[in-house]
């Protein structure tokens, strides 16, 4: 019985991510486009191998390695943001609790594929699965990520899955199982972000990364980027769906975007003075990013752009007036995305670099196809989440939910499902 | 209702059928070995790692190698695995004050260790340095090309692998792919390794190198006395570095390693520190050594020193 209820349930998803509006296959067919090439462009690295990248010795991680960073801090802001107040019944946020948690499952998809592309023994991953192979835990900090990130990803998974199928059965979650998963999933959010800056700031040999504030760095940017990101989509979602996200609740996390910006450009200012001010051999990194180094300076441009950006977001989103205006709040966050992704991603992969360990300053910038990789990944987190959303909406919207017999799916009228005057009248049986 | 029912469940099952294959075929085009691919293949797809192979396993893996790389290099080639020395922990000098930058020692660990060609790969980095200005890595010049060296008002340091008592990249690897022989060589097992840099990050000497793409080795210039640890062919997409030429170093009798053997200077020495007669332990005792980046504590067994 129970498999026929599930089967029942995965049906009538099958359905809602088939059918749709034209600008939702519109939509679709670019993203599995912009898929096309990029696993087009893998093939041809997988071929070629990792030389078709503009890395080398000297520069052994790049655009891949800091869209990874950029990604871990936006799954774990979206669930420290959101849980809380779904644990403490903050009624702005509650219902939406699950979106967060669904962009952490996209985010870490994309994690994980940015790690894939990334190492040049692809068909080795199996080395890393204890048992079959050796996971060098806990030594190794990558060992550390690679657990917690998995731990992450099914964590949130499972949350979602659960809360969404209850609902459809038109029940209250239990809270016995809810509640503990979402109370470690506050924890497991901080723990995926520290143990990848952990990652960079154990390794004694980079000055740049050696540094104790990078941990609180990382969680504090996190959580500028990652509720800039959920104010845009939670805007998406309530203007193409019949969710309902009160302006209370987004003015609120801009609110907290603030704070977060304020701590994150302080604990920059720490480290930028500490370096200048002493001066030491340790310098040459920061020196590179933010003024050039004997003549490089590819980085100067960009790391300025982020700065620019991140201090106008920071006081767009600090003054009452402007925070609550939704033309000067989305620049804002269109901002703050911009900044905080290249000053988590580049900007802190880069100089940990450069100058390299021997002195030599190789400059770096991704060829087309890291480009056209990384688009394709994008597109996949971006088509992962489209899909969950077009589950989750409809359930939490209470227009798709399990009929009378208890295991055929209903799917009512919504939106963004065309031909749904028939699909409402018949539905689907097993 | 009971017949479409039936066709229904028929058409479920076709497809779910259908889908496996289609599933199984693309995994298999995309993670796995072609189907008829040679079983040394899928042997060498499933080979554990070294240090986990059985003496029998090792002997399997060995044979094996060695067929496979004289087909491809048309030679006969040794693929040993000789274990540490008892007794035996490996030192190495460098003459500061004797080096004068030629860069044959880079070449000539090229041609030892079998290092790629095309494109080069060097386990010797030598930076030229400014007199004035001592060790100072932020000045040094890796890329000089003179006439004639040495030049004037300069002094040259090789940098290789300094074969930390501490290796960070040992610790970091997230498979124990590399690891610190008793004999205090630290090694990579080449079919283990799954190339995600991280030993890379972590070295500060640069002495670690990723074959960015399919190592170029001419047969005409491939060495064919190798060992599973050090200087055997590598696959693409592998991190690779020097290992003391364990190849010769680990022989009874013990050979000297490629770049002492070619130094034209006598820039270059090596020896057992626990053989308290050993020309390294003399050095140590009685000049001035100092180690590379001492305030990391990886405690490098390579000594730089001024002799005159």
């Amino acid at each position: 019985m129970p498999m026929r209820m599930i089967w029942g349930f995965f049906k009538g998803t099958l359905v809602l991510i088939t059918k749709g509006s034209k600008a939702y296959y519109i939509w679709m067919v670019t993203l599995l486009c912009f898929m096309g090439i990029g696993f087009l462009a893998y093939l041809y690295q997988l071929q070629h191998g990792l030389i078709v990248t503009a890395m080398r010795d000297q520069v052994s991680w790049g655009f891949y390695i800091s869209n990874f960073t950029f990604l871990v801090g936006v799954a774990a802001a979206a669930v420290l943001l959101v849980i809380p107040a779904y644990v403490y019944h903050w009624k702005p946020l509650k219902e939406v609790a699950v979106l967060g948690e669904m962009l952490a499952v996209s985010a870490m998809v994309m994690c994980l594929l940015f790690v894939t592309v990334d190492i040049g023994r692809p068909d080795r991953f199996w080395h890393l699965i204890p048992k079959f192979g050796i996971l060098n835990f806990p030594q190794s900090m990558l060992a550390w990520d690679v657990v917690v990130l998995n731990i992450y990803l099914v964590l949130n998974l499972t949350i979602a899955v659960f809360i969404l199928y209850n609902l459809y059965h038109k029940r209250e979650p239990s809270k016995s199982f809810t509640t503990p998963l979402l109370l470690f999933s506050i924890p497991a959010a901080v723990s995926i972000h520290t143990v990848t800056a952990f990652l960079y700031n154990g390794l004694a040999a980079r000055p740049f990364w050696n540094a104790s504030i990078l941990a609180p760095r990382f969680l504090a940017s996190a959580f500028c980027s990652g509720p800039a990101l959920m104010i845009i989509l939670f805007q998406i979602i309530r203007k193409y769906t019949r969710i309902e996200i009160k302006n209370e609740a987004i003015f609120k996390v801009a609110e907290l975007i603030a704070y977060s910006m304020f701590i994150n450009l302080f604990l920059l200012g720490a480290e930028v003075f500490k370096e200048f001010y002493s001066n030491t051999i340790h310098l040459a990194p920061m020196q590179y990013l933010f003024f050039g180094l004997k003549g490089h300076s590819d980085l100067v441009p960009f790391i300025w752009t982020a700065m620019i950006f991140n201090v106008s977001a920071f006081f767009l989103f600090l003054i009452p007036q402007t925070r609550e205006n939704y033309v000067t709040l989305n620049i804002g966050c269109v901002l703050i995305i911009i900044g905080v992704y290249i000053e988590k991603g580049m900007g802190l992969v880069i100089p940990g670099l450069v100058p390299d360990t021997l002195g030599e300053i190789f400059e770096y910038s991704p060829t087309g196809i890291e480009l056209l990789l990384t688009m394709g990944i994008w597109a996949t987190g971006l088509l992962v989440y489209t899909l969950l959303l077009r589950v989750a909406v409809p359930i939490l919207t209470g227009e798709f939910f399990v009929g009378e017999d208890g295991r055929t799916a209903v799917i009512v009228d919504t939106e963004f499902i065309r031909r749904a005057d028939h699909l409402a009248e018949q539905s689907y049986r097993d | 209702m009971p017949t479409q029912e039936r066709r229904d469940d028929r058409a479920f099952r076709m497809s779910r059928r259908k889908m496996m294959r289609g599933v199984a075929a693309v995994l298999g085009a995309i993670a796995l070995p072609a189907q008829d691919a040679p079983a040394s293949v899928w042997e060498s797809f499933f080979q554990k790692n070294f240090r986990e192979l059985s003496p029998e396993d090792l002997k399997g893996v060995l044979s094996r190698l060695e067929k496979e790389y004289s087909e491809k290099y048309k030679k006969a080639v040794k693929v040993r695995a000789t274990p540490p020395i008892e007794g035996v922990s490996y030192g190495y000098g460098l003459d500061l004050s004797r080096c004068i930058g030629c860069r044959r020692c880079v070449y000539a660990c090229v041609e030892e260790n079998n290092q790629s060609r095309d494109p080069q790969i060097h386990w010797i980095r030598v930076l030229q340095l400014n007199k004035e200005r001592g060790v100072d890595l932020e000045d040094a010049e890796h890329y000089y090309n003179p006439a004639k060296v040495p030049e004037k008002g300069h002094f040259y340091m090789p940098v290789q692998c300094q074969q930390c008592e501490h290796p960070p990249c040992v610790k970091v690897c997230p498979v124990q792919a590399t690891w610190k022989e008793r004999d205090g060589i630290t090694v990579v097992d080449y079919n283990w390794c799954i190339g995600c840099r991280y030993c890379m990050a972590a070295c500060p000497y640069g002495a670690r190198h990723f074959n960015w793409k399919k190592p170029g080795l001419p047969s005409a210039e491939m060495n064919p006395e190798t060992h599973y640890l050090g200087n055997r062919p590598r696959p693409v997409g592998v991190v690779e570095k020097c290992t003391f030429c364990v190849q010769r170093v680990r022989n009874t009798p013990g050979r000297y390693t490629a770049c002492v053997e070619i130094c034209p200077v006598g820039a270059r020495k090596f020896g057992n520190l626990l053989d308290p007669e050993s020309e390294m332990r003399y050095i140590i005792e009685n000049k001035r050594v100092f180690i590379l980046k001492e305030d990391l504590n990886t405690r490098p067994k390579f000594y730089y020193f001024y002799a005159t």
